[in-house]
């Protein structure tokens, strides 16, 4: 009888943990608690550094894991350890004796209200990353359609590195992503000025800083290094942003058409819950804490618990999708120990 | 109308760069010329090792920022001081030929 | 603007205010600026509402002034405020409220600060004991008097004669409110509604007809910053800050200003006849300036109280053309006239801002 494998989460690291479970022959379940697979991808429209379109990566892993049991709308009621495996009860009734279980449950998006001096659900012409590609995807959006575009604003670092919002890590993707939306925008619309306000661009991945030159050089987006302190609306409801252009040591004020906030990844509340079941350990930063950050990353303090993606900390497309292959092989290797 | 000031102290003008009223016509047209204008990342190399900074207080990470918030009479001024070394050429890691932008900045930009 | 997001944050950012016995504190300064102001506090809680707001007369300036001018240091302000604490204490009240703005951040810094650091706390009861042979128990609640006017704003709707609608329109008025620096910046879950979005002021305007301004320069500061003002050198700082305010809601053309702090009024109404000198600049309509009220001013008012008796001809901006707009009737030959109907002499009219 095949093993069954327990991942929690289908999101990409979930599927594709999944994907490579089954080639190796065991009997993926996915226990995924909203209605679609996918997580937060699938709501992306592109990605970078090649703007290859979210939805294909998404739908050739869904695709890919069709032979897995896959339960929507469904989560973990309870869980407690066997001799040497899991009884996981789910919210649909099921019950599954698992060896492993695979933690894929990703990260959250910070609630950009939540910096209220930002003005995120009260000024009318503020949004956030997702809401952007969102408008990217589907192209509806009051605040993009009823409205003249002449100026637009990134916002670098909103609930990321910051101790006010209780997350002092880096979100890390926002950097790029953020270049990558400043120049789609400025795509669209290319007589608008486009201005990324940042406190430090962490360009790391391959080709990060092609596209920041780009952004720089070719599509005139600009630069300004300070943090916004404050956003208010004027008359004529567009939204009006101060920060320090820290660079010349001088304060710094625009009128914009469009404010696009960089909310940052957060852990999912969800690891507290799940974390109480087993007791898995967890980081300052709320994200799971794996064994060993360097050596050990998918592995978690308990036997047969591993994890996947940003459920441990911030994570790009492609480094989730190689920890999930990572993951899928350490589960092997531990089933065969057994 | 404005009077005679009895008080003795007065209405300060805002240190504020306000960037809706920044011209960046001549500046567009530098960047034509120069498509590198808006590639610096002011990391600041050009400065620490220009030979007239040391004494001017001459600095093109400066220059190119000033230009760019439309402080133009401050970046013509301190390029003054420049003595066209192209030492600073040497050391931008963004490969801007940074003295080729000089010569066009002090083209564009001729004072009257 | 959304009005929805903005309730949303209001939800958040409500406090525990009791409804009764109050031990009540002045402001050192208001009673010059705004000399009807506090009287009127007391006469509408006492009086109008029926609530036990009991005053000491021996209380004196809680120290926040010279703290924040930097002139004394933080334990004689702590020794000065664990004295006002006492004579609550003797008196036998346990709600502590504040006029002032500043007073009322001064209370809640200092608690704080014993909260963090109790050594200091035993340190100043000494100090107070050594001092004058006094003992405290510390407050229960702490609130500004605009707290209070705002827990009550729906009961002085009922009882009042006026509303803040223009009587030739029907429309409402649209009103500025401007809080106090020290009222939530430093903590923003003791004042109602934060810090970004306070709602003390909001409700009130509401709760009385009027329509709120948000303008873009709206948390910025009145420009009065202690050190800006009270250092002559720093002088225009000040006034550019004011300034730099009435720019920005000049476009909205707002009827009137309410506040809740002593220096705010004070310098909102006295820099406009002062930058109209300056600039030849003025912001109502047909040369007059915008009139800036005290919250306990406006609850007078609404509640037809007369405009006069409210301490209204001390203010700088003529008030007269908001009390036609609102109905309400005034004679203009008692503007001068003092308590006893002797006269207390006009003032002379300044040459650009248009006064009655």
């Amino acid at each position: 009888m095949k093993d069954n494998i327990v991942i929690v989460g289908g999101g990409i690291a979930g599927m594709e943990a999944a994907r490579q479970l089954l080639k190796l022959g065991y009997n993926p379940i996915i226990v995924e608690k909203s209605d679609r697979l996918g997580g937060h991808v699938a709501q992306w429209h592109c990605l970078f550094p090649d703007m290859t379109p979210a939805k294909d990566v998404v739908s050739s892993l869904i695709e890919a894991t069709g032979r897995a049991n896959i339960f929507l709308n469904t989560e973990i009621s309870f869980m407690n350890r066997l001799k040497d495996s899991y009884n996981i009860m789910l919210t649909n009734g099921v019950s599954v004796i698992a060896k492993v279980v695979l933690v894929t449950t990703g990260f959250s998006v910070f609630d950009a209200g939540k910096k209220e001096e930002y003005g995120y659900g009260v000024y009318d012409q503020v949004m956030t990353n997702s809401d952007l590609e969102h408008w990217f995807n589907d192209g509806n959006d009051d605040r993009i359609d009823g409205s003249e575009m002449n100026a637009i604003g990134f916002v670098h670092c909103v609930g990321s590195r910051d101790e006010k919002a209780r997350n002092p890590q880096c979100s890390k993707v926002c950097c790029i992503t953020a270049v990558k939306q400043a120049i789609e925008i400025k795509k669209r619309f290319p007589d608008a000025m486009v201005y990324c306000f940042y406190m430090d661009l962490r360009m790391f991945g391959k080709k990060y800083e092609d596209f920041y030159i780009a952004a720089q050089r070719d599509y005139g987006v600009r630069f300004i290094r300070g943090r916004v302190s404050e956003v208010s609306e004027n008359i004529e409801g567009k939204v009006i942003v101060k920060a320090e252009d820290t660079l010349a040591g001088k304060p710094v004020k625009v009128t914009l058409d469009l404010l696009v906030l960089m909310a940052g990844m957060v852990c999912n509340p969800d690891c507290s819950t799940l974390a109480g079941m087993v007791s898995l350990q967890t980081d300052s930063d709320g994200f799971f804490k794996s064994r060993d950050n360097i050596a050990d990353i998918t592995s978690s303090s308990r036997d047969g618990i591993y994890y996947a993606g940003a459920c441990t900390g911030p994570k790009t497309v492609p480094e989730t999708l190689a920890e999930a292959r990572s993951a899928a092989l350490e589960i092997h290797s531990y089933i065969n120990r057994l | 109308m404005t009077m005679e000031n009895i008080f003795g102290f007065s209405i300060s003008p805002s240190s504020t760069v306000n960037l809706d009223n920044v011209d960046l016509t001549l500046f567009n047209r530098l960047h034509e010329l120069e498509p590198d204008a808006w590639k610096c990342m002011s990391c600041g190399s050009c400065t620490a090792t220009c030979p007239a900074g040391n004494f001017s207080g001459m600095s093109l990470r400066k220059v190119l920022h000033a230009l760019q918030r439309g402080k133009e009479k401050d970046a013509v001024k301190m390029l003054r001081c420049c003595m066209l070394c192209g030492k600073c050429s040497m050391v931008c890691p963004r490969g801007i030929n940074t003295r080729h932008l000089i010569l066009s900045i002090c083209k564009l930009y001729k004072e009257d | 603007m959304i009005y929805q997001g903005k309730q949303k944050i209001w939800a958040d950012y409500q406090k525990e205010i009791p409804d009764d016995k109050w031990f009540y504190v002045r402001s050192c300064i208001r009673q010059n600026f705004f000399p009807g102001a506090e009287r009127m506090f007391l006469e509408i809680c006492r009086n109008v509402l029926g609530k036990d707001f009991y005053e000491a007369a021996n209380h004196t300036t809680c120290g926040g002034i010279a703290y924040h001018c930097d002139t004394i240091p933080q334990e004689t302000v702590m020794t000065i405020v664990a004295r006002q604490f006492a004579l609550m204490t003797e008196a036998g009240y346990e709600n502590y409220v504040a006029s002032c703005i500043t007073s009322f951040g001064n209370y809640l810094e200092i608690l704080e600060t014993w909260h963090e650091f109790p050594e200091l706390e035993t340190r100043i009861r000494e100090l107070l004991w050594k001092a004058c042979r006094r003992e405290f128990k510390k407050p229960k609640y702490i609130a500004h008097a605009s707290d209070l006017i705002y827990k009550y704003r729906n009961e002085i709707a009922e009882k009042a004669k006026f509303r803040l609608i223009n009587r030739q329109t029907g429309e409402p008025l649209k009103v500025v409110e401007h809080i106090g620096c020290h009222y939530s910046k430093m903590f923003p879950s003791k004042g109602v509604g934060g810090a970004e979005y306070p709602y003390v002021l909001c409700g009130m305007i509401e709760s009385w007809g009027g329509s709120v301004i948000d303008y873009p320069e709206r948390r910025h500061c009145c420009g009065y910053g202690f050190r800006q003002y009270h250092v002559k050198a720093n002088r225009g700082y000040s006034l550019s800050n004011t300034h730099k305010k009435f720019e920005s809601m000049e476009p909205y053309h707002p009827d009137m200003i309410i506040t809740n702090c002593p220096g705010c009024p004070y310098f909102l109404d006295r820099w406009q006849y002062v930058i109209a000198e300056m600039e030849g600049k003025t912001y109502g309509q047909n040369g007059y300036g915008i009139p800036v009220f005290t919250y306990e001013e406006v609850a007078g008012l609404v509640l037809g109280y007369d405009p006069w008796d409210l301490g209204l001809q001390l203010h700088q901006v003529a008030v007269e053309p908001l009390l036609d707009k609102i109905g309400i009737e005034y004679s203009p030959e008692d503007k001068y006239k003092g308590l006893n109907r002797k006269d207390i002499m006009r003032p002379e009219l300044p040459g650009v801002l248009k006064c009655c």
